[in-house]
């Protein structure tokens, strides 16, 4: 039990009549990295939405950190160690590196409210210290966001949740909209994740991708988690046929 | 000489490359005006617009009209200080000119002097309950006063109802300059204490918005205040979801914002002697003309006050220069107006390029 770093029991999420998640059981474990995959509407992203607290569950249970949940909202989930990457990148679009990767939680010089003297050197160096730690190569720090490659701007996303101390990083489509290149860039910082032992929680749609990152595979299929996978014990076919509804039932694993 | 740097991460980009910031630009456009006033002058009517003529002065520059430039554009010019912290944060701010008359009225209202020439003073308003030849800093804090509560009605209706920025600083453009008109039925105040009529005596106004310049220009730099300004302007979404307050910090904003509206409508009415109820009319209009010439963005999340400042000397500069051409007065207005909308088009001309080239 305590190296279980995430665990939801009976996740339900209704939309008035919709029964988007239905008695989602999950487990994630201590530098686990797990896929979500399923079609569109399976709900992989309204489970999301509940562990990081976008949205209230309408019934279950969540564990994190060794300790019962219950966030009030996204901020709380992220000071206890939550840090998603979502779609649409959280970014603001005219300030540079280190402002983005501390937004709204600046190091401060001296304390004056909200006239505080902003630390830039120590943020420039910290800023610094998560771009080599999650190997997230930019040209330049000054540089405004808005001046970045749609691959750039996702790893300043990437080592945003790379710089602050977080226990579970969770990341929805990180590379959907991305080139080749850029794609292999993100997927070497989730390879740098995973040799550090940070856990990851990955949705993607992409096949080869999940293989070549994870260590084991859910599968959501119309609001319920139909398949518990280990990578080694599963092909892509076995996955998409769970994904589609050829295959059927959940497949527990020991354990 | 192209030196090559290492950025983080082993990838290599070029040091000179680095865009050149937007203020340069506008201050390159406030170097060519006063040059193409120059040529004009010379040419046509054999008189220099920037440099002394007179055989009598012995400076090399027209001392007296470079006094005038900055002096007409100070008190607007810390109107748009103000707003331009407002327009980085992705807001607008219409009242500022209403909120100058309001203010004006009321805080000279308790800078007036007891006796003129050795007689009861006649307009004195609040005479019978004793408030004259009160110190000095009554009037200003009435002032304050008023000019963050107008700030604070602002914010709030901002931030907490789904009015836009334009229309709720709309409603309080219109209200203010009612209480300027009722405050005193629609007379003039005038007879301000001696330390009153010190605040805006000489080339103090241009002191205080020079100072509050750089002390803005500063906050904006590098305190949290500042980084959430432009944070909230660009994305307010991000913002939010990065745990800032977006609320408190619109209406801090837009309290600060009727704070320094109500400091020009202290230097106003003490540098005129009088406040009247018409006082600071399409003020808001010239402040936001300020900014957006020197550089802020209208869609929020880019600009500064040090571009703010240049933009108010190239106003001062046409203004100083249409007098010196002695073209109509009525022609400033019309190219007041061109110079604005150019300004806008060069804006998003210029961030097309970038992202051109990006």
């Amino acid at each position: 039990m305590s190296d279980i770093v995430l665990k939801t029991e009976n996740l339900t999420k209704y939309y008035g009549g919709v029964h988007a998640l239905e008695g989602a059981n999950f487990e994630l474990r201590k530098g686990e990295h797990v896929a979500i995959m399923g079609d569109n509407g399976a709900g992989k992203s309204t489970f999301v939405r509940q562990i990081t607290a976008v949205e209230q569950r309408t019934s279950g249970r969540v564990w994190f950190d060794g300790k019962e949940v219950n966030f009030a909202g996204p901020i709380a989930a992220r000071e206890a160690g939550i840090e998603t990457v979502f779609q649409n990148l959280a970014l603001a679009d005219d300030l540079d590196v280190p402002s983005n990767l501390f937004l709204g939680r600046e190091k401060v010089l001296f304390n004056l409210g909200p006239f505080s003297i902003l630390d830039r050197k120590f943020m420039r160096k910290a800023t610094e210290a998560a771009l080599i730690r999650t190997a997230v190569k930019i040209p330049n720090l000054s540089n405004t966001i808005r001046h970045m490659s749609g691959g750039q701007r996702q790893c300043v996303a990437i080592a945003r949740t790379a710089t602050f101390a977080s226990k579970l990083i969770i990341m929805d489509e990180p590379t959907a909209a991305l080139g080749v290149q850029e794609t292999m860039q993100v997927e070497n910082i989730i390879r740098t994740l995973k040799a550090n032992g940070e856990p990851l929680i990955l949705i993607s749609h992409n096949m080869r991708q999940v293989f070549d990152l994870v260590d084991r595979i859910v599968v959501f299929r119309r609001g319920r988690i139909v398949a518990n996978l280990r990578k080694q014990d599963t092909d892509g076919n076995d996955v998409v046929s769970y994904i589609t509804g050829a295959k059927t039932g959940e497949a527990e694993l020991a354990g | 000489m192209a030196q090559t740097t290492h950025g983080v991460g082993g990838l290599s980009y070029d040091a000179n490359k680095r865009t050149w910031p937007a203020e340069f630009n506008v201050f390159l456009a406030l170097i060519i005006l006063v040059g193409a006033f120059e040529l004009i002058g010379r040419v046509f009517l054999g008189d220099s617009f920037l440099f002394n003529t007179r055989a009598n002065v012995h400076t090399i520059f027209n001392e007296a009209r470079l006094q005038i430039i900055i002096l007409q554009v100070s008190i607007v010019g810390i109107i748009a200080i103000g707003v331009t912290q407002v327009i980085i944060s992705g807001g607008i701010d219409l009242s500022s000119g209403s909120v100058v008359g309001a203010t004006a009225m009321i805080a000279m209202s308790f800078a007036q002097v007891a006796t003129v020439n050795g007689n009861p003073n006649p307009k004195a308003m609040f005479i019978a309950q004793g408030w004259t030849d009160l110190p000095v800093i009554v009037p200003v804090l009435v002032a304050i006063g008023c000019g963050l509560l107008a700030g604070l009605i602002n914010g709030t209706l901002v931030a907490y109802t789904r009015i836009p920025p334009f229309i709720a600083t709309l409603g309080m453009m219109v209200t203010a300059r009612g209480v300027a008109k009722w405050w005193s039925k629609g007379q003039p105040i005038s007879f301000p204490t001696e330390s009153f009529a010190a605040i805006g005596k000489g080339l103090m106004p241009v002191i205080i918005f020079i100072s509050l310049a750089i002390l803005f220009q500063l906050i904006l730099s590098y305190t949290r205040y500042g980084k959430h300004c432009y944070a909230i302007g660009s994305n307010e979404d991000a913002a939010r979801m990065s745990g800032i307050n977006v609320q408190n910090h619109k209406i801090l904003v837009f309290v600060i914002a009727g704070i320094l509206a109500s400091l020009a409508a202290v230097v106003l009415s003490s540098k005129n002697l009088t406040a009247q109820a018409g006082m600071g009319v399409m003020y808001e209009l010239d402040a936001i003309a300020m900014a957006v010439i020197g550089g802020v963005s209208l869609s929020g999340g880019r600009g500064s006050i040090i571009g703010t400042v240049i933009g108010a000397l190239i106003f001062g500069v046409i203004i100083s220069g249409f007098t010196f051409l002695r073209l109509d007065a009525y022609y400033q207005e019309m190219v007041k107006g061109v110079i604005i909308i150019g300004a806008v088009v060069l804006d998003q001309w210029r961030q097309r390029l970038r992202a051109m080239r990006a």
